[in-house]
């Protein structure tokens, strides 16, 4: 075995390289098969002091998860050794479903929520009248059928709206491009 | 019981509060709908919106009590001040039925003719808001645009399905908007507040919004078939603090708990 010490710089990269992984363990606590990486909250991991400091992003301003979300991050570090653990929310650059990972999306629709399209394209519609006809049809998450409609602007939760599958009568969730 | 605080009179602090407390009373009365909105999918619609505006309120109180530097925080704004120092708009104060007060039954008719107009308003005035001088504002505008549009087509959907609907559809939205309008010249009063927050680059006049806020209302109700009401010379006051005779009982349902149980949490 070596001897020779660890580097400093090598030992903080360790951490921090931690930290990450850490982090990608700690699942959305309503859709709990993303992480709050691949969910794209968490904006920046840096080593302080002993402990980690940890910046986040909410998802809706008054999504009830943001501060379970807080308490898991921390709880999740500190279990690792990493702790003493500092949680900032950051509010700017506001939060898109741009920021779900490829990845992310994937497991969202294994899960059988119907994952966001680009949430650009949003900020140019002023305003769109009865948009229950007209909201574009998802593929649905069970079947792949393209044949769907719009059940409920609103969801379960702030990120989702409801739709169901004219193929297999199945409803399903769509997290709404943000 | 807890005894009551008096807020800062500094006109940036007003201005947040104006901004925070008509989401939060606009939100209390959108609660008031849970459980009992005509379909499942709207009882979710109406507390969804509810609880965006909450998580407003919640962002814009604690950024108005770090403007006052009292170190008080959103629970204290919220829950310990008195009718006189809560600044929002008169209209979000209302009943969720105007006619229906006694009942307590609400009016969706109402309802999503105020919603509307509120998440118009609210829209325009994010949008301004994103370059505040105040870092904080604009991002807590950043976040609220993106829900306000997206309550604004949900409540213009229903007012033209409902305007456009059937002769009793269309009567009762046409009723509640003539009830309702009187109110929402409230809005686009100006005074030194706002002029304060020009000049401070804190954030827009509420006036300067009122042409595009009425585009904007003027091509729904068009769609809707529903004919905007002449102005009167009424004005509400609710944002210098002279409230309907309904915001004590919202306070006194909101603030019970708080003012009973000091400090109280989950």
């Amino acid at each position: 075995m070596s001897e020779t010490p660890v580097a400093p710089a090598t030992a903080s990269a360790a951490r921090l390289a931690q930290a990450w992984a850490v982090l990608q363990t700690v699942l959305d606590p309503e859709v709990p098969v993303v992480s709050v990486c691949e969910l794209g909250i968490v904006r920046d991991v840096q080593l302080q002091g002993d402990g980690v400091h940890v910046v986040l992003t909410p998802t809706y301003s008054g999504c009830p998860a943001t501060e379970l979300i807080e308490s898991n991050v921390v709880a999740a570090l500190v279990a690792a050794g990493l702790g003493p653990v500092n949680v900032a929310l950051q509010r700017a650059p506001a939060w898109t479903t741009d920021w779900i990972s490829a990845e992310g999306k994937t497991k969202l629709r294994n899960y059988g929520i119907a994952p966001p399209g680009p949430a650009g394209q949003n900020e140019a519609v002023v305003m769109q009248f009865m948009p229950r006809q007209k909201a574009p049809a998802l593929d649905c998450p069970r079947c792949g059928s393209s044949n769907t409609e719009r059940l409920s602007a609103f969801g379960s939760t702030a990120c989702k709206a409801l739709h169901r599958c004219l193929a297999c009568k199945e409803p399903f969730e769509h997290f709404k491009p943000l | 019981m807890q005894a009551s605080i008096a807020i800062s009179s500094a006109p940036n602090v007003q201005y947040v509060l104006r901004l925070a407390d008509s989401c939060l009373i606009l939100a209390q009365r959108l609660g008031e709908w849970c459980g009992h909105a005509p379909a499942l999918e709207e009882d979710i619609a109406l507390t969804n919106m509810a609880l965006d505006l909450i998580g407003q309120s919640r962002a814009l109180f604690t950024r108005a009590g770090q403007l006052e530097g009292q170190g008080r925080d959103e629970d204290q704004l919220a829950f310990l001040r008195d009718e006189r120092d809560y600044l929002n708009l008169t209209l979000v104060e209302l009943p969720n039925s105007l006619r229906g007060a006694r009942t307590g039954r609400g009016d969706f008719a109402f309802t999503v003719l105020r919603n509307l107009v509120m998440a118009t308003l609210l829209k325009q005035l994010w949008q301004r808001l994103l370059s505040s001088s105040d870092a904080e504002l604009a991002a807590i505008a950043g976040k609220a645009l993106k829900e306000s549009r997206y309550h604004q087509q949900h409540a213009a959907d229903w007012v033209v399905r409902l305007g456009d609907g059937t002769e009793e559809s269309s009567r009762r939205m046409q009723d509640a908007l003539n009830l309702m309008w009187p109110y929402v010249a409230e809005m686009f009063e100006n005074d030194a507040v706002d002029d304060a927050a020009v000049a401070s680059g804190l954030g827009p006049r509420w006036a300067d919004v009122q042409e595009d806020w009425l585009s904007e209302v003027n091509s729904v109700m068009t769609s809707a078939g529903l004919a905007i009401p002449k102005p009167s010379a009424f004005r509400s006051t609710g944002k210098i603090g002279r409230h309907s005779e309904h915001m004590g009982f919202i306070l006194a349902e909101m603030q019970h708990l708080q003012r009973a149980y000091p400090g109280g949490v989950w």
